[in-house]
């Protein structure tokens, strides 16, 4: 995979940089891509019924970049025609802005859009990232998934959210 | 043995840090290290049954045996995307 595939930054996302990446990534020894899905997650106003003022995202960088090389890995084996990418920000978000952006590009779309949506699914499963989110009146930090990747539950149900 | 001690989110605002350096008899695990921390700091024990740790920048099992120099992560819940 062409380098800066996967990432953890301060600096706004590019989605179009990564459809890029993922285009590139077909060596011409077999088809090539004629799909790109690309996944936009942006900060919501609101949350559990609280006004949403901005989120900070703080992350385990080295392994949260492992856990995105160990989601395409894992997508490989699914869908062998499939390339990933995937960039999540860190930092301080307003409401609206990116704080998540993958592309999966493949020969065909479903193979695409379904590596895509597994990729989101895994990342709210195991990618050591946290986000602290400040509403009016206060603030918490939102606690979802104890992060396992050997837990093949977790996994199937990923797989089943993508194939849906 | 001389351990450094990564903590995150709610975790490392607990511990008031987010790395920490513990001296630990050898053959202590992950999981007696994280006792050890959560009797220190008795707001971490109600995350036991919920943290994920990592040695050495890697995703690691409780009873995994850490060594001289390892560094040993806490992660709590996660919640990226």
């Amino acid at each position: 995979m062409a380098e800066g595939a996967f990432a953890v930054t301060a600096a706004p996302l590019e989605p179009g940089r990564l459809a890029a990446i993922v285009t590139a990534a077909f060596d011409g020894s077999g088809p090539g891509a004629g799909a790109v899905a690309s996944f936009v997650g942006t900060v919501r106003d609101r949350n559990q019924g609280r006004r949403v003022d901005r989120l900070e995202y703080e992350a385990y960088e080295p392994l949260a970049v492992k856990a995105f090389e160990r989601i395409a890995a894992e997508a490989g084996e699914r869908w062998p025609d499939a390339r990933l990418a995937i960039h999540h920000r860190l930092g301080r978000l307003a409401v609206g802005e990116a704080s998540v952006a993958i592309a999966a590009a493949s020969p065909h779309r479903a193979e695409a859009f379904a590596a895509c949506r597994y990729a989101i699914e895994r990342i709210k499963q195991i990618a050591p990232i946290w986000k602290h989110e400040y509403f009016e009146g206060g603030d918490v930090w939102i606690e979802g998934a104890t992060a396992d990747p050997d837990d093949a539950k977790a996994r199937e149900t990923a797989v089943q959210r993508a194939c849906a | 043995m001389r351990v450094t001690v990564r903590l995150f989110a709610r975790l490392r605002e607990i511990a008031g840090a987010e790395t920490l350096v513990r001296e630990l008899p050898p053959g202590t695990t992950a999981g007696g290290l994280w006792d050890d921390l959560a009797r220190e700091f008795p707001e971490l024990a109600e995350y036991r049954n919920a943290v994920s740790t990592a040695v050495n920048e890697e995703y690691a099992r409780m009873d995994a045996a850490i060594a001289e120099g390892d560094e040993v992560a806490f992660l709590p819940p996660v919640s990226g995307g």
